[in-house]
């Protein structure tokens, strides 16, 4: 088992290092003159100069990749082009609110979508089968800027029992708690119908199997058939799944910060992207890109905890 | 001998598009303790759902329709799902064709073998283990204490069938079913295996309800036969009967379609015809399309099943005429 996370840890690294020369090259040749950006546009030819060879722009391709590389290692990220500031500070700042609203929705996700699935398989062709499966179905194809503002005009505009944004207060507080409910909702619907569906299908697959035949020869209740024998075997595609939807979580999450005005590097990205701010764009496809590489090494470790045929390989 | 299972004029119907078509149509038979009882026939003839039924195990859409089994003493057809599943295991278990797949792939095998002790016998794990090692031991299991540890997948076939019937014998059932434990199987293995079953039938009391279509096997391992036919039972009798004299065209035919290699001109006698869909009603006996004895009477009435000597029963209008 060790040997298996050694080899998966080493292959992100090397993922991790291959997005880097990336993210690096993508900024080397975006248009415009980094010097220039960061010297303004009152600067003289010899400000740029000076600025040039302080910020390493004149040393070669490689040269100035080994830089960036030591720069990232110290966690500097550069300097975004319209405030001035270090970009490290200021995604630290903001990444909390889109990690709140990731994690929340990825376990309201969890919580709600699989225990869905394999009520729906349990029920097969029965009334809660079929609500189920046609509110998954619903839940996938609705998009979540849509819905995001429908639930504003609901429960905030209509009924008032939720704000319709922002995320001021910490998530352990009940304002917390209040300003998370509907932006992650909005976001985690389409997941929790993506984990209802693969939940479903999976546990009905799992039930057609020969083991569960044979647990239910033994004469165990059906709750430990159900539990035991079943629903680890039920979880093997849904962490397959759980890998991708977190991924689709970060990138629905920069639509959904911009619909309920909450300060995560989703709207910075987008305000990056609108102003040209090239390296903070850069970095925040950085972090994010990172962030779905250790998701994916978690999975991999998750699986290699529940099958034991991956963890003996 | 004491009576283990007695099923008596079993109907087990499938509903097919809304319709509902019997695929097996009145069977009776018994078992007795340490007999083991073989029953044969072409696949889609009703042996596994014999045992399904008996098992209560059958798939969602089909159900016993009419009939009596009556295991140990007691009437099972009247019981509700949640009791006849407190009888499972322990009154009877089951082993399966399937050996690769008939094991959890993520659950250890200590578990799996230990976790029916531990529910029907309420055995603390250390004593279940033990248990468990001594039948891993009785099923001649080298290293049992190592194999508790490990998962189907570190095991051959082999060694996960006799761990399966170690899990079955752990719990000491009245009946146990063995559905082609053995077809999976590659020749060598399946001779081990079959010694094996023979050699525990001996200090075991239940009895056995082996279903295959291999009549070698039969011939290894049964005391009685029962011989199935579209969801009909055509002749039962005594191995050496069975094998010996049958009087079914049906189980005749069986027996020639067994190739005999010695034979200087090897050829297989195949019974020409194939076995009717359940869906597909036959007026009279089920067997006369391909029967080469076929009367007209055969193609009117359905045969009566008549013992034309004792223990040695035929479902087969021209038998009757002959042995009386």
């Amino acid at each position: 088992m060790a040997k298996y996370i050694g080899k998966r840890i080493a292959l992100m690294l090397m993922l991790l290092i291959a997005l880097t020369f990336i993210v690096f090259a993508s900024l080397y040749i975006a248009p415009g003159d980094p010097a220039q950006m960061v010297a303004g546009p009152s600067a003289t030819e010899e400000d740029i100069a000076r600025i040039r060879s302080v910020l390493g722009l004149d040393k070669p391709f490689l040269v100035q990749y080994g830089l960036y590389l030591s720069r990232l290692l110290h966690f500097d990220l550069g300097t975004s082009y319209s405030t001035h500031q270090p970009i490290a500070k200021e995604i630290a700042i903001r990444l909390p609110n889109t990690l709140n609203l990731a994690v929340a929705s990825i376990l309201l996700s969890i919580v709600v979508g699989i225990p869905a699935g394999i009520v729906a398989a349990l029920r097969k062709d029965r009334l809660t089968d079929n609500v189920l499966t046609t509110a998954s179905l619903a839940g996938i194809s609705i998009p979540n800027f849509w819905l995001g503002t429908m639930l504003i005009y609901l429960f905030s505009v209509k009924l008032r029992w939720l704000p319709s944004g922002g995320m001021s207060a910490p998530f352990w507080t009940s304002q917390g708690v209040r300003q998370i409910v509907l932006p992650a909702v909005a976001l985690s619907t389409a997941t929790i119908a993506s984990f209802t569906r693969i939940g479903r299908s999976s546990m009905l697959e799992v039930l057609q199997s020969d083991y569960i035949r044979t647990a239910k020869s033994k004469g165990l209740s059906g709750w430990i058939v159900i539990m035991v024998h079943a629903l680890r075997n039920v979880l093997i595609p849904l962490v397959t799944q759980f890998g991708t939807s977190f991924g689709s979580l970060l990138g629905g999450a920069i639509i959904t910060e911009q619909v309920f005005v909450v300060n995560g590097i989703g709207t910075y990205l987008i305000n990056a992207i609108n102003t040209r701010n090239y390296p903070v764009v850069q970095s925040t496809v950085l972090i994010i890109a990172a962030m779905f590489i250790l998701i994916n090494l978690g999975v991999d470790i998750l699986y290699s905890v529940i099958d034991p045929r991956i963890r003996y390989d | 001998m004491e009576k283990i299972l007695e099923v008596k004029d079993l109907v087990t119907t499938f509903r097919i598009a809304k319709r509902e078509y019997p695929v097996l149509r009145g069977i009776s038979f018994d078992i007795h303790r340490r007999e083991t009882v073989c029953m044969v026939g072409e696949s889609g003839c009703g042996k596994s759902v014999t045992a399904l039924s008996i098992m209560d195990l059958l798939p969602v859409n089909a159900h016993v329709a009419s009939g009596s089994i009556v295991l140990d003493g007691q009437e099972l057809t009247t019981l509700s799902h949640r009791a006849r599943n407190a009888l499972r295991g322990e009154k009877a278990g089951m082993i399966f064709q399937e050996p690769m797949t008939a094991l959890n792939p993520l659950l250890t095998i200590g578990y799996q073998l230990t976790e029916g002790l531990r529910y029907h016998k309420r055995l603390d794990s250390k004593t279940a283990r033990e248990l468990a090692v001594q039948y891993l031991k009785k099923v001649g299991v080298a290293n049992p204490v190592e194999r508790l540890k490990q998962f189907p997948f570190q095991l051959s076939g082999g060694l996960r069938q006799r761990i399966m019937i170690a899990l079955v014998m752990s719990l000491q059932p009245s009946l146990i079913i063995a559905d082609e434990p053995t077809t999976a199987l590659d020749v060598t293995i399946q001779k081990q295996v079959l010694a094996l079953l023979n050699a525990l039938k001996k200090d075991m009391d239940a009895g056995i309800l082996f279903i295959t279509h291999d009549l070698g096997v039969v011939a290894e391992i049964a005391d009685r036969v029962v011989v199935l036919y579209s969801g009909m039972k055509v002749e039962e009798g005594p191995v050496e009967a069975i094998i010996g004299a049958p009087r079914h065209p049906y189980t005749q035919g069986l027996l020639h379609a067994v190739p005999n290699v010695d034979a200087e001109d090897f050829v297989i006698q195949a019974i020409p015809g194939t076995l009717p869909h359940v869906t597909e009603e036959i007026r009279g006996c089920r067997f006369h399309p391909r029967c080469p004895y076929a009367t007209e009477r055969c193609r009117q009435e359905t045969p009566v099943e008549i013992e034309f000597v004792p223990g040695h029963r035929v479902a087969c209008w021209n038998v009757k005429e002959s042995a009386r």
